[in-house]
C-alpha cells in the first residue's frame, strides 16, 4: 500500500506542476479516489461493513461527485482552462520539493501512524497539506483555489486515517457531507463571480482592509428594497 | 435527548418547507415561516431555563452551561431579528431574479439549526461538522445583495473560514491521536476523565490548530481577514447574527478544547495563547477603526475588538467575566447592527461622513446610535463596562500586569476612534434625507428598543440566576491561579 501513498503524494506534485485546468480537476479526481481505497487496503478485508460504507461513501464523493461540480461550474461559467499561477510553475514544483523534504525529516516530530498504516503516511500527509496550501495562495482564480482547499482537506483526511481509529460512522459521514455542501456551495458562488466579473479572478478585487470601500452608488450597492 | 433535538430539527424541517415554498411573491408566507421558526425556538430554549434538563454527559447531545449560555444568546437575537426583518424587508417591491433572495429565510432557518448543534453537543466531530455548516449555512445569506462587494465578501468568507475549520479538523485529529488515536469516544467528557492519560505533545498540537482554525471563524486576528467584508456587506439583519451569535458558537468551539486541555494540566499553555491572540486582535482592532469610513466596517472592527477581550478573559483566567461580556457584547452589538440598517434605509449609505445630525432627523435611531456605542465602548452604566471591569479586576488578581495595562491602552484607544467617528454622525448640522431614504417602521425599532433594556439592566445588577449560570460555566473554563 505504499505505491498508493506514493501516488497521493505525485498527484499533488503533479497539480503544482499542471496549467490546465481540467487535468487539474482529474488529478485531484484521482488523488481522492487513491484516498479512498486506502483504509481498504490497509486493513486488506472487506468483512467490516462501517468501512466498506466510508470506502464507498469516500469514494462517490471524493472521485465521483465534487469533480462533477467542479466541471460543471467550469462549464457553465466558461472559464478559460488555464490555471494563472502567481509564482511559475517551476518554482512551485520546487518549493513542492522543500515541502516534501521538510515533512519526512520532521518524522520524529510528528505522531506515530497506527499500525496497519504505513509509517510514511504521516509525513505524505503533511506534505500534502502543505502543497494544498501552496495552491490555495499561488493561484490566482477562484477555480484553482477551490483545487487548492480539495489537496488541503485530502492531506487532512490521510491525517485522519492515519492517526485515528473507530471514528463513529456518522461523524466521518457529516464530515464528508459538510464538504460536499461546501464544494456545491463554492461552485455557485464560483457561477456568480464569472457572471458578475466576466471572468473568475479575484486578484483585483481583493481590497485592503484598510481603505474601506467608501460611498457606493446607491442603486447598485445596497438595494434594500428588493 | 428528545428536547435536546426538537430546536434543531423544527428549524430545519421550517427551513426545507420555506425552500418548498416556490414563486417570489410568496415572501409574507416564509418570513411568517422565519418568525413561527424563531418564536418556537425561543420558547424551546427559555424552556431549559426554566425546567432544566439533567445533564447527559456521556451521551452525543449534552447541555452544559457554556452550551446554554450560547445557545440562549442565539435564540433571542434570532427572535428579535425575524421581528426586524418584517421592517427591514418591508419595501421589498421588485424581487430578484434568481435563487438568492428565495434562499434567505431557509438559509436562516438552518443558521439557527446549525448554530444550536453547536452549543448542544458534547462530541468533538459533531462540533466539528456544526460549525462548519454554520459557514455553509451564512455564506449565501451575506450575498443576499448580490453585487461585486457582497459576492467577494462572500468568497472571501468561504474559502478563510473553510479553509480554518480545514484546519480545525486536522487539530482534533490530533487531539484523537494524543488519546491513543482511538477516535471512538472523542466527547468532551470522556476526553476530560482521563485528561491525564492523555499525551501532552500532540495535545499541544492540536489545540494550536484549533485555536487558529475556530479562531479565523472567531475572528480573532491575525485570522480576521473575512469579518470586516462579510459583516458590513451582509444586510443588517444577518450581520447581527454573524456579529452576536455566530462568533459566540465559534468562542465555544475552542472553549471545548479548552476544558480538554485543562484536564490535561495545559492550563498554563493554552492561557498563554488566549492572552496572546486576545491582545493581537485588540490592537489590530484598535488601529483599524481609527480611520474608517464605513460606520458597518467599524462595527466590525469593534467585533474583532471584543473577540479578543473574550479570548483575553479566558486568558488571564476570568471566565465569568468572559462569558459574562460574550452576552454584552452581543446584545450591545445586535443593537448597533440594527441600528445601523435603520440608517442605511434612511440615508442609503454606509459612509458615516455624508450622515450628521441623527438625532435631529431620525430622533429614535439617534438616541439608540448613541447608547448603543457608548455600551460597546465601556461607558458606565451599560452592562458591557461591568464585564469589561470584572476581566480587569481578575487579571490584576491574578497577577497579570502588564497584559491589563496593554488590555486597557487598547479600550482606550477604540474608545477615542469609535467614538470620533460616531460624534459626528450624531451631532452636526442635520442633513435631509436623500430621495428614496425612508423613515424605519416601529418593528425596526422595536427590535433594537428591546435590547437596549438588557443592556442598561444588566449593567446595574445581575439577577440571581444569571449569575449561578455564569459562575457554574466560568468554572468550566476558569482553572487559572
Amino acid at each position: 500500500m505504499d505505491w498508493l501513498l506514493v501516488g497521493i503524494i505525485l498527484s499533488a506534485f503533479f497539480l503544482l506542476g499542471l496549467s490546465r485546468l481540467t487535468i487539474c480537476i482529474r488529478v485531484v479526481a484521482i488523488q481522492g479516489a487513491l484516498l479512498s481505497l486506502l483504509p481498504i487496503l490497509a486493513k486488506g478485508s472487506l468483512a467490516e461493513v462501517p468501512l466498506v460504507l466510508m470506502t464507498l461513501g469516500t469514494f462517490a464523493i471524493k472521485a465521483v461527485a465534487m469533480p462533477f461540480l467542479l466541471f460543471r461550474s467550469l462549464r457553465e461559467a466558461a472559464i478559460r482552462r488555464e490555471v494563472e499561477p502567481i509564482i511559475s510553475l517551476h518554482l512551485s514544483l520546487l518549493a513542492g520539493g522543500g515541502i516534501a523534504i521538510l515533512a519526512f525529516s520532521s518524522l520524529k516530530a510528528l505522531p506515530k501512524a497506527i499500525p496497519p498504516f504505513s509509517p510514511i503516511a504521516v509525513p505524505v500527509a503533511l506534505t500534502v497539506v502543505l502543497i494544498g496550501f501552496l495552491l490555495l495562495i499561488s493561484r490566482r482564480k477562484a477555480v484553482t483555489q477551490v483545487i487548492g482547499f480539495l489537496v488541503l482537506e485530502n492531506g487532512v483526511f490521510l491525517f485522519g486515517m492515519s492517526l485515528v481509529a473507530g471514528f463513529p460512522l456518522i461523524v466521518e459521514m457529516g464530515i464528508l457531507l459538510d464538504l460536499l455542501v461546501g464544494i456545491f456551495v463554492m461552485g455557485i458562488m464560483m457561477y456568480h463571480i464569472h457572471r458578475t466579473f466576466d471572468h473568475i479572478d479575484i486578484q483585483p478585487h481583493s481590497s485592503d482592509s484598510v481603505g474601506a470601500p467608501a460611498a457606493l452608488p446607491l442603486h447598485e450597492s445596497e438595494r434594500v428594497t428588493r | 435527548m428528545m428536547r435536546l433535538i426538537a430546536p434543531i430539527v423544527i428549524p430545519t424541517l421550517l427551513g426545507i418547507v420555506a425552500l418548498l415554498i416556490r414563486g417570489a411573491t410568496r415572501r409574507r408566507e416564509r418570513r411568517l415561516l422565519l418568525s413561527i421558526g424563531a418564536m418556537v425556538h425561543f420558547i424551546l430554549i427559555a424552556s431549559f431555563h426554566l425546567f432544566p434538563i439533567a445533564e447527559t454527559p456521556w451521551a452525543l447531545l449534552s447541555l452544559d452551561p457554556l452550551g446554554l449560555i450560547v445557545l440562549s444568546i442565539s435564540s433571542l437575537l434570532f427572535l428579535l431579528v425575524s421581528l426586524y426583518a418584517w421592517g427591514y424587508f418591508h419595501h421589498e417591491r421588485a424581487p430578484t431574479h434568481g435563487g438568492v433572495s428565495r434562499v434567505f429565510t431557509p438559509c436562516m432557518l438552518f443558521f439557527l439549526a446549525t448554530m444550536t448543534l453547536t452549543a448542544v453537543t458534547n462530541h468533538l466531530g459533531i462540533l466539528w461538522m456544526a460549525i462548519e455548516g454554520t459557514t455553509l449555512a451564512s455564506a449565501p445569506l451575506i450575498y443576499y445583495h448580490r453585487h461585486e462587494k457582497a459576492l467577494e465578501a462572500t468568497w472571501k468568507y468561504l474559502l478563510i473560514c473553510s479553509v480554518g475549520i480545514a484546519l480545525a479538523l486536522l487539530g482534533l485529529f490530533f487531539v484523537a491521536a494524543a488519546n491513543g488515536g482511538d477516535g471512538s469516544d472523542l466527547t468532551v467528557t470522556s476526553l476530560m476523565a482521563h485528561g491525564g492519560a492523555l499525551d501532552p505533545r500532540w495535545l499541544r498540537i492540536g489545540f494550536i490548530l484549533v485555536l487558529v482554525g475556530f479562531g479565523t471563524k472567531m475572528g480573532l486576528a491575525p485570522m480576521h481577514g473575512w469579518l470586516p467584508d462579510a459583516h458590513s456587506e451582509a444586510p443588517s439583519p444577518v450581520s447581527v447574527l454573524l456579529s452576536g451569535a455566530l462568533l459566540n458558537c465559534a468562542f465555544l468551539g475552542i472553549l471545548r478544547f479548552h476544558q480538554v486541555c485543562l484536564a490535561a494540566h495545559l492550563g498554563p499553555f493554552t492561557t498563554r495563547l488566549f492572552i496572546v491572540f486576545g491582545l493581537i486582535s485588540l490592537f489590530v482592532a484598535a488601529a483599524f477603526i481609527v480611520h474608517q469610513r464605513d460606520y458597518k466596517r467599524m462595527l466590525a472592527y469593534s467585533s474583532i475588538e471584543h473577540m479578543g477581550i473574550l479570548a483575553l478573559g479566558v486568558g488571564i483566567g476570568s471566565g465569568f467575566g468572559s462569558l459574562l461580556h460574550a452576552i454584552n457584547h452581543s446584545i450591545a452589538k445586535a443593537l448597533l447592527f440594527l441600528t445601523a440598517g435603520q440608517i442605511l434605509v434612511a440615508y442609503k449609505s454606509k459612509t458615516s461622513s455624508e450622515i450628521h445630525g441623527l438625532l435631529r432627523t431620525v430622533p429614535f435611531t439617534g438616541g439608540l446610535l448613541t447608547i448603543g456605542t457608548l455600551a460597546v465602548l465601556g461607558v458606565p452604566p451599560f452592562a458591557p463596562f461591568m464585564s469589561e471591569l470584572i476581566i480587569c479586576k481578575d487579571g490584576l488578581l491574578h497577577g497579570y500586569g502588564i497584559p491589563v495595562a496593554l488590555y486597557l491602552l487598547a479600550l482606550g484607544m477604540v474608545f477615542v476612534g469609535m467614538s470620533r467617528i460616531v460624534l459626528g454622525m450624531i451631532h452636526g448640522a442635520p442633513h435631509p434625507l436623500p430621495q428614496g431614504g425612508e423613515r424605519p417602521s416601529w418593528p425596526m425599532l422595536l427590535a433594537p428598543g428591546l435590547l437596549a433594556i438588557p443592556l442598561l439592566f444588566l449593567g446595574i445588577y445581575l439577577p440571581a440566576p444569571l449569575r449561578a449560570l455564569l459562575t457554574s460555566g466560568g468554572h468550566l473554563i476558569g482553572g487559572a491561579p
